[in-house]
C-alpha cells in the first residue's frame, strides 16, 4: 500500500510503485481535474504541485514522491497564488475548451508563488510547457499580470 | 458563406435539385423545419415542469435549464445559446443552466443539416431563429397564464427577469409560479420577437457559464467518466492505414501487474486493466506482427505525385462567370500553385469513449459533435436498436471536425463486447496523432491576367477530397463537394471572367475529414496568396490592390480599412519584418487581418503582432467572438509554421507534441481582435480565425524577404539569408 498527501489529506491506496501519479489521481483516486494530454511531459495537462513546485505527473512516479506535499487543481485554490490565478481567469474570460486548463492554472499558480510580478520573459519560461490548442494564450498572459497586479 | 448557400446556388444554376435527392441537407434547404415551430409536436416535459419545446425547462422554483443541442467544445455555445433563449424568454439570467442534448434529431437536429452536428461554424446562425422562437413563444404562454389568472389582457402584461407584471394593477408574479397554468396554454404559432433595439442579454459580453467548473478541476469531459466497477483499456490499431493484426505474443502483458484482457480484434489490439497504466503498460508489452497490406508503400512522395497529376486534369465545373476563355488572353497572365499539407486535430482530450454493455442495452460516455451518429453507431455494433443505446454527451475538450467521427466509438463497443462491466477506453496521445481524420492536402492551380491594374480573368482549380462524398453522400452531387469549393465559388472580389473548377482527388489509404477551417482554409489561402503575388505584379499595395475590387462587399471593403489603420498598415518596419494582410467573407462574416512577423537569417519567422477585424452582424457575445477569433487566430499559425502530417511505408511519421508541434507562449505575439458593430444576422466564427491568420502570416513573409511560399508549412531553408 502506498500513502500520499493531496491537498492536505493523507490518501492510502494500492498501486505498484512506477505508476505514474497522474493514473492514480484519476484512475484510482477518481480525481479527474488533472487531465491526460500526452504522457511524456510535453504539454502539460497533468501539471500538479510538489512540495509548491510544478510537476508533469504523467511521467512522476508515486514511488519518487514520499512525503511531499501533492496540490492538484482540486485543492489549489485553498492557497493564496491559486485563489488570485482562479479568479484573474475568470476575471478575463481565458478559458474555451478548458481541456488543458488545469495544467495552466497550476503552472500559473506556481509562477506567481515565486515571483510576485513576472514580466514577459518570466511568463515564457513558466508557460510554455503548457499547450493549449485552443489558443489561449493572449489571454493567460494577461491573467497571470491581472493576477500579479492584485498580489 | 456557409456551405448550403453554396449548395443552393451551385444547386439552382446547376440544376441538381431536378434529380430528385432525397438529401437530408438538400431538404434541409429547401423546406427548414424548426423543431421548435412544429405546433403539433409534443413537449417531453418531465413531470412538474414548464416545457413548451425542447429547449427550455422551468421548475416550480423558477430555475431554468436551457437543453442545448449543439455541444460545447471551446466556443462559448453554452453561454450564448442561453443568452438568445433567455433574451427572448425575458429569464432571468442568474436562475438559468444548461443540460447537455440527448441523441434526438426530431427535437435537436441541426436546421441546417437535419441531424444532429456541431460543425462549419454554424451553431448561432442555423439555432438564432428558431431559438428566438422558443423563447418567445414560452414567454407569450406565460404571459397568457398569468393574464388569464388576473382576467386581464395579456397585451396589458409585461416580461421581464422572470417575473410577468400587469403595471395596471400593480400585480406581479414569478414563471415559477406560473408553470402549471402555463403547461395548458397552447404554443403560439407565430410569437412575437423583440426589437433588437430592445435587447438586454445579447450583444453584452456577458461571462461564460462553464467557465467556473473549468478553473478547479470539476468540469467532466468524456475521458472523465467514472462509473463503478469500471475497467480501463487502450488499443493500437495496424500502423499501416487498412492493415490487420496478423499475430500477437501477449506472454510479457499478460505478467504486467493490473492487466486483465489482451483483446485482438482484427485490425487492433486492445489491453484492458484495472487503470490507464496497467492498460498502457500492457499494450506497449505485446509483440504484434501486422499484415500490412496493400499500402504498406505509400509515401508522401506517391501521395503529393498523384495529386499533381490530378490537378493537371480538367474539373467540374463549380462555378462560371463571364468568358474566362477569352478573359484569359487579354492583359499579362499569371499562374500559380498552392499546396496544403495533412494536418492531424491533435484535440488536448485525447479519443476516448466508455461503453457499458449489458444484455440488450448500451450506454455510452462521451464528447460528441454528432451524438445521434455515435448512437446509431453503437446500435450498428451491438447489434442493438437504437432506442436501447444511450448517449450522455460530455464537455469536449477540444473538437476542430475529430468528433465529426464516430470511430472511437465504434471501437470502444468492440472492445465493450469482451468486457464485463463498463469499460473506459482512451487512446494514447500516439494512437490519437497516427490515427485521426486527417485534413486532406490540397493543390489550388490559379491563372488570372492583370488588365489597367486589376484582374481580368480568374480561373481557379482545386484538387483534393471529397469529404462530402464520404461523410453526407447525398449531398456530394454531380462531381462537387460543396465544402472543398466553399469561399472559391463565393471569392469576394468584383472579377469579370471566372471560372472555378473541382478535381476529386482522394488521396490512397489516409482517411481524411473536415478540419478547422474547412473548404475555406485551404481556399482563401489559396486566393489571398495569388491576391498578394497579383498586387506586387500590379504595383500596388496589397490593401489598395483588394479595396478596389470590394465594390460589391462593402462590409469587407470596410473591415480592410479598419484593419489597415488598427494594424499601422503602411509605416515603415525594420529589414526582414513585413506585414501581410488577409481578408475572407467565409462562414458569412467578414474578416480582414494583419500580420506582422519577423524573419531571421536561418529562415526562423518570429511574430510580432496581430489584428484582426471582425463584422460576424449582430455580436451575440462579443467577448466570445474576441475569443474565438483570437485562438483561432494562433490554430492558423501553428498550423502555417509547423503543421504537417507526413507518410512513410503507409505510416504516419508524427506521433505526439515533440514532433507535430503547436504554438506555445514563448511564439505567441499580442492579438487586437476589433468586432464591428452591425445589425446585420449573426455569422459564423468558431473556424474563421484559423482560416484568415495563414495567408496574413504567409504575405507578411513575402513582405518581409519577397519569397513567395506557395506551400503549407512555412519553408525556412527558403527563408533563410543565402551565404
Amino acid at each position: 500500500m502506498t500513502t500520499l498527501t493531496i491537498n492536505g489529506e493523507s490518501k492510502t491506496f494500492d498501486a505498484p510503485d512506477d505508476m505514474p501519479l497522474l493514473w492514480v489521481l484519476r484512475d484510482i483516486l477518481g480525481m479527474t481535474g488533472t487531465k491526460f494530454g500526452c504522457g511524456i511531459a510535453q504539454c502539460g495537462a497533468c501539471t500538479v504541485h510538489i512540495d509548491g513546485r510544478p510537476v508533469r505527473s504523467c511521467l512522476l512516479s508515486i514511488g519518487s514522491i514520499g512525503n511531499k506535499a501533492i496540490t492538484t487543481i482540486e485543492g489549489i485554490g485553498a492557497t493564496p497564488a491559486g485563489a488570485k490565478v482562479q479568479k484573474a481567469w475568470l476575471d478575463l474570460e481565458v478559458i474555451q475548451c478548458g481541456y488543458c486548463q488545469s495544467g495552466q492554472i497550476m503552472s500559473a499558480a506556481a509562477l506567481l508563488a515565486s515571483n510576485d510580478h513576472p514580466d514577459d520573459a518570466d511568463i515564457d519560461a513558466a508557460m510554455s510547457g503548457n499547450i493549449c490548442r485552443c489558443g489561449t494564450y493572449v489571454r493567460i498572459r494577461e491573467a497571470i499580470k491581472s493576477a500579479a497586479g492584485e498580489a | 458563406m456557409h456551405v448550403l448557400q453554396n449548395l443552393a446556388s451551385t444547386s439552382s444554376r446547376r440544376g441538381f435539385l431536378k434529380a430528385g435527392l432525397a438529401s437530408g441537407f438538400v431538404l434541409a434547404f429547401r423546406l427548414p423545419v424548426y423543431a421548435v415551430n412544429e405546433p403539433d409536436q409534443p413537449p417531453d416535459s418531465t413531470e412538474g415542469q414548464f416545457a413548451p419545446n425542447g429547449f427550455i425547462r422551468i421548475d416550480h422554483s423558477g430555475n431554468i435549464a436551457l437543453v442545448m443541442p449543439q455541444v460545447e467544445m471551446g466556443q462559448g455555445v453554452y453561454t450564448s445559446f442561453p443568452m438568445i433563449l433567455a433574451e427572448e424568454l425575458e429569464a432571468d439570467f442568474s436562475k438559468v443552466s444548461y443540460v447537455h442534448a440527448p441523441p434526438n434529431e426530431k427535437l435537436y437536429a441541426n436546421p441546417f443539416f437535419q441531424i444532429q452536428v456541431t460543425g462549419n461554424s454554424n451553431s448561432i446562425r442555423a439555432f438564432w431563429k428558431p431559438l428566438r422562437v422558443a423563447g418567445a413563444s414560452a414567454r407569450a404562454m406565460l404571459v397568457q397564464a398569468a393574464a388569464q389568472q388576473w382576467q386581464v389582457e395579456p397585451a396589458s402584461c409585461t416580461a421581464s427577469k422572470s417575473v410577468v407584471t400587469h403595471a395596471a394593477s400593480g400585480r406581479s408574479i414569478g414563471y415559477g409560479e406560473l408553470v402549471d397554468a402555463a403547461s395548458s396554454v397552447p404554443v403560439p404559432a407565430n410569437p412575437q420577437l423583440k426589437d433588437p433595439k430592445d435587447f438586454t442579454l445579447i450583444g453584452k459580453p456577458l461571462k461564460r457559464l462553464d467557465t467556473p467548473i473549468k478553473t478547479d478541476g470539476k468540469a467532466i469531459y468524456g475521458i472523465d467518466a467514472m462509473l463503478p466497477n469500471m475497467k480501463f483499456a487502450t488499443l493500437a490499431q495496424c500502423p499501416v492505414f487498412g492493415g490487420k493484426v496478423a499475430h500477437v505474443d501477449d506472454s510479457a502483458a499478460k505478467k504486467v501487474a493490473g492487466v486483465q484482457q489482451v483483446l485482438v480484434l482484427d485490425n487492433f489490439v486492445a489491453v484492458v486493466g484495472d487503470h490507464m497504466w496497467a492498460a498502457k503498460k500492457g499494450l506497449e508489452a505485446l509483440v504484434v506482427t501486422w499484415d500490412e497490406g496493400p499500402n504498406a508503400k505509400i509515401s508522401s512522395a506517391d501521395i503529393w505525385a498523384d495529386l499533381r497529376a490530378a490537378s493537371k486534369k480538367d474539373g467540374v465545373v463549380a462555378k462560371e462567370a463571364g468568358d474566362i476563355a477569352k478573359g484569359l488572353t487579354e492583359g499579362d497572365r499569371y499562374e500559380g500553385e498552392y499546396e496544403m499539407p495533412f494536418l492531424a486535430h491533435a484535440t488536448m482530450e485525447p479519443m476516448n469513449c466508455t461503453v457499458h454493455l449489458t444484455p440488450g442495452a448500451c450506454e455510452i460516455w462521451t464528447g460528441t459533435q454528432v451524438i445521434a451518429r455515435v448512437q446509431s453507431t453503437a446500435a450498428k455494433v451491438a447489434n442493438l436498436p437504437v432506442e436501447k443505446v444511450t448517449v450522455h454527451n460530455h464537455l469536449i475538450g477540444g473538437g476542430f471536425g475529430r468528433r465529426l467521427e464516430p470511430d472511437m466509438v465504434e471501437s470502444a463497443v468492440r472492445i465493450a463486447q469482451h468486457v464485463d462491466g463498463p469499460v473506459k477506453v482512451v487512446w494514447t496521445r500516439e494512437e490519437d496523432i497516427q490515427h485521426d481524420v486527417y485534413r486532406p492536402v490540397y493543390r489550388d492551380v490559379i491563372s488570372a491576367t492583370l488588365k489597367d491594374g486589376k484582374i481580368a480573368a480568374w480561373k481557379y482549380k482545386i484538387s483534393g477530397s471529397a469529404i462530402m462524398a464520404r461523410w453526407a453522400p447525398p449531398v456530394f452531387q454531380n462531381g462537387i463537394d460543396i465544402d472543398a469549393v466553399d469561399s472559391a465559388v463565393d471569392q469576394p472580389y468584383d472579377i469579370p471572367n471566372l471560372s472555378v473548377e473541382y478535381v476529386r482527388a482522394e488521396p490512397p489509404a489516409v482517411p481524411t475529414g473536415f478540419w478547422r477551417g474547412v473548404g475555406p482554409n485551404n481556399n482563401v489561402f489559396a486566393i489571398e496568396c495569388f491576391i498578394d503575388e497579383l498586387a506586387r505584379k500590379a504595383g500596388k499595395d496589397p490593401i489598395d490592390f483588394r479595396r478596389g475590387m470590394l465594390g460589391k462587399n462593402p462590409r469587407l471593403k470596410a473591415a480592410l480599412d479598419l484593419v489597415a489603420e488598427k494594424s499601422d498598415w503602411g509605416k515603415p518596419l525594420p529589414a526582414r519584418v513585413g506585414r501581410g494582410v488577409s481578408a475572407q467573407p467565409s462562414f458569412a462574416s467578414f474578416i480582414a487581418t494583419v500580420v506582422e512577423a519577423e524573419v531571421d537569417e536561418e529562415g526562423d519567422v518570429h511574430l510580432r503582432r496581430v489584428n484582426s477585424v471582425v463584422d460576424t452582424g449582430i455580436a451575440v457575445n462579443p467577448d466570445t467572438i474576441m475569443a474565438q477569433i483570437q485562438g483561432g487566430i494562433v490554430f492558423g499559425l501553428s498550423a502555417a509554421l509547423w503543421g504537417e502530417v507526413t507518410i512513410a511505408n503507409g505510416r504516419v511519421q508524427q506521433s505526439n507534441f515533440n514532433n507535430y508541434r503547436i504554438l506555445r507562449m514563448d511564439e505567441v505575439p499580442k492579438i487586437e481582435v476589433h468586432v464591428v458593430k452591425s445589425g446585420e444576422d449573426p455569422g459564423g466564427i468558431g473556424e474563421a480565425g484559423a482560416t484568415t491568420s495563414i495567408p496574413a502570416l504567409r504575405n507578411a513573409i513575402y513582405a518581409a524577404t519577397g519569397v513567395a511560399l506557395r506551400r503549407m508549412p512555412i519553408d525556412r531553408k527558403a527563408l533563410a539569408v543565402k551565404a
